[in-house]
């Protein structure tokens, strides 16, 4: 007869045995068993950040960098509420973590108590799934399912609310065997039938497109060396999502860029224009699609997606392939290649798409005494991109900016907050990458608005010496809102400036971080070398010219066919239709 | 700039759950952030040990929005499995209504009249009063109630529909 073991015993051995090495949280009342618990062992070192919501980014940050799930523990209530953010975040970019909330006795349960919030009812659409234990004889059942629901099929945020009694009152743990859930089977492996469809279509096209997606990376490092193998045996061109950069190289000859609202020109009209459009992992979001009945009109449509939802959502196609995206690249390839399929005479297609590369869509105007915003991030790049850096980023143009001018090479190094959009998102995110990863160069690439979102968490990285770098492009402006504005309402700029700002090597410095300021284009160089030879943490507050705009740019409602490309396009007003897009 | 909805058509779906805490705020919360529609639902467990739910929802919306609700339904972890009993074919669907009627003299007799031609039971009456029990498919149910506001209707709860394919086959 195993011996009986607390609650709160019961759940640190189960997230032992499940392998957990970290967890980011912050304690409070309803969870002080659990506290105590982690006291009295050594296996699973706690991260102390400074605000909750930071905990949840930081288990994001850390499991987009390992592929292992991130796990958070905050208190009941406010501690719940303000980790709501995250949970959303890590569930509309399919991040798997498991968050552990305290909840008031579950006497008290229904009464209002100290501290209580209905967190399962809070979290309910935010998660992939979530529980409330009443009965310490099921927690390690429930701790184990909830990675298991975590991290399988379309990977996502799953909640445990634990009521103070069930922490104390004890209870027999075993580790459970393989979990056997129920109801919860994701399809992974697809159907042959349909992967040889699929491999015939590529075949015979004469201008496919491999579109790919967060689901890539989410997949596994195999996933992105499968797809540059059918990239490379099919000869087709790649462009990505936001969420899927790394997964081909960007020095790749066949890589066209990011696609969608600021994507590059080539990857736009090549998907407007292409006959074959192979989407992999990725979900047709409005950021890339643009106007829906404008979207590539001509192309037949394959879809590679692990939730069924997700096929047929928005954009119609015209095959359907429900599974893990690397099992079915990795079926794909080997089809191709036992067909003796050969590479597709696509010489028509390339030179039309190096019509478009001519065009140069990213390249900018550089004749003012300030530092360009972009030649800020190439500068960055061509500095850092021997270490192999993991770059973190917070919301708006800084993250547009990175995500056109720095080259991502691997999977697993770009975190960015894509579907939810959060601000402030990109310290904590660092944090929690830095933690998985101690020998990495880890960089926020920061506005100077979004990162105030998050700013206390300078005290977490000093806390546990972790050497993040912190490079903000700072143009005094919330600039993607003051870009919009620009775009849809004659320049006037309601409340997008930032004012009041901090000194922000002064700031940097009270927490115990070195802090630098570029303020010339001469001292980019120079600035930057100093931020990666310091030791330790290092904040980079870069003055970026204040009005530079991120382009290229499919307003809202536009097609790909109408991506603005000049500076003097962005301004004036717009029609009530597409005011009303987001 | 004006807000244009789009045609609908209505599907019975049945949903099968595992029996647990939330499971109905899950499945309702999920129609409303998405913006469709319930038309009606109804639950109650189907098997012995009261471990799986049978929920019967009816539903409206365009055909890709039908396909998409079953889809999310699905994606849910205590579903174990979404029938589209509309689109499956041939199925019974019934819904059972309570309905009071007061008044008296020729009101009251044209009541009661029109109650067995419609086979609704009385479950309840009074010197001024009758409850009705009357089952059937949703449009005869909704022409009843409209017969009965001719003649004193005062209440009426309904049950929603519960559904089942028709043959010898479980969905």
């Amino acid at each position: 007869m195993p011996r009986e073991l607390s609650g709160a015993d019961i759940l640190v051995q189960a997230l032992t045995d499940l392998g957990v090495e970290h967890v980011f949280g912050y304690p409070g009342g309803a969870v002080l068993p659990i506290y105590d618990a982690l006291f009295r062992q050594s296996r699973i070192k706690h991260i102390l950040v400074r605000h909750e919501q930071a905990a949840t980014h930081a288990a994001e940050g850390y499991a987009r960098s390992t592929g292992k799930p991130g796990v958070v523990l905050v208190t009941s209530g406010p501690g719940a509420t303000n980790a709501v953010t995250g949970i959303t975040d890590a569930l509309l970019d399919s991040i798997p973590i498991v968050v552990i909330t305290g909840q008031v006795p579950t006497a008290l349960i229904g009464t209002d108590a100290f501290q209580e919030a209905d967190t399962v009812g809070i979290t309910r659409h935010c998660t992939k799934h979530n529980y409330l234990v009443k009965d310490p004889a099921q927690l390690g059942t429930v701790v184990h399912e909830a990675f298991h629901i975590a991290i399988s099929g379309r990977p996502g945020p799953v909640v445990i609310d634990v009521p103070k009694d069930v922490q104390v009152a004890t209870a027999t743990y075993r580790t459970p065997g393989t979990i056997q859930h129920k109801t919860y089977r994701p399809q992974v492996k697809p159907d042959t039938a349909l992967v040889e469809a699929a491999v015939e279509m590529l075949a015979a096209a004469e201008r496919p497109i491999l579109y790919t997606g967060g689901g890539v990376i989410n997949s596994g490092p195999c996933a992105s060396m499968l797809l540059q193998e059918l990239a490379r045996i099919t000869g087709a061109p790649v462009t990505s999502t936001l969420m899927g950069l790394g997964a081909l190289p960007a020095s790749s000859d066949q890589w066209l860029g990011m696609l969608g609202m600021h994507g590059t020109y080539e990857a736009n009209m090549a998907m407007h224009d292409a006959d074959l459009m192979v989407c992999l992992g990725a979900r047709f979001d409005d950021r890339v699609t643009g106007r829906l009945d404008a979207f590539s009109p001509r192309s037949k449509k394959i879809h590679v997606d692990i939730d069924r939802s997700s096929i047929n959502k928005t954009v119609r196609v015209d095959l359907g392939i429900v599974g893990d995206v690397g099992r079915t690249l990795e079926d794909m390839v080997r089809i191709w290649k036992a067909r003796g399929h050969q590479k597709n005479d696509l010489t028509g297609w390339w030179r039309q798409i190096g019509e478009w590369r001519a065009k140069d869509c990213l390249g900018f105007p550089e004749d003012g005494p300030e530092i360009m915003p972009q030649r800020a991030i190439r500068a960055l790049y061509e500095a850092t991109r021997q270490r192999k850096p993991i770059v973190t980023t917070e919301v708006g143009q800084h993250q547009m900016w990175a995500a056109q001018h720095f080259g991502f090479e691997r999977p697993n190094k770009w975190l960015t907050s894509g579907g939810l959009g959060t601000m402030g998102y990109g310290l904590p995110a660092a944090i929690g990458a830095q933690i998985g990863n101690p020998q990495a160069l880890v960089i926020d690439i920061a506005g100077e608005a979004s990162i105030q979102m998050n700013i206390q968490e300078l005290a977490t990285a000093s806390q546990y010496r972790l050497p993040v770098k912190i490079f903000i492009l700072n143009n005094e402006y919330m600039g993607m809102v003051r870009q919009w504005q620009d775009l849809t309402y004659e320049g006037r700029h309601s409340e997008s400036y930032s004012e009041a700002l901090p000194d922000f090597v002064k700031l940097a410095q009270a927490y115990g971080w070195t802090g630098l300021r570029i303020e010339r284009p001469d001292e980019l160089e120079g600035g930057i070398a100093m931020m990666l030879d310091t030791p330790g943490p290092v904040l980079v507050d870069c003055r970026v010219a204040k009005l530079a705009n991120c382009l290229p740019m499919i307003p809202s409602g536009a097609a790909h066919t109408d991506m603005i490309l000049q500076e003097t396009q962005v301004s004036g007003t717009m029609d009530d239709e597409a005011k009303a897009l987001v | 700039m004006h807000i244009h909805p789009e045609l609908h058509e209505r599907h019975t779906l049945s949903v099968t759950v595992d029996n647990e805490a939330g499971i109905l705020a899950r499945i309702a919360g999920m129609f409303s952030a998405r913006g469709y529609n319930i038309e009606s639902l109804t639950v109650a467990d189907v098997t012995e040990d009261e471990s799986v739910s049978r929920i019967t929802i009816v539903t409206s919306g365009a055909p890709a929005n039908i396909e998409q609700i079953i889809a999310q339904l699905d994606r849910l972890v205590p579903v174990h499995k979404v029938n589209d009993l509309t689109a499956l074919g041939p199925h019974v669907e019934r819904e059972l209504a309570l309905v009071k009627v007061a008044g008296a003299g020729d009101h009251r007799i044209e009541a009661l009249r029109l109650a067995d031609v419609y086979r609704a039971r009385v479950v309840d009456a009074t010197t001024g009063s009758f409850v009705f029990e009357v089952t059937g498919s949703s449009e005869k149910l909704d022409t009843f109630i409209g017969l009965m506001r001719e003649v004193g209707l005062v209440e009426v709860a309904r049950t929603g529909v519960v559904a089942i394919a028709r043959g010898r086959e479980a969905v």
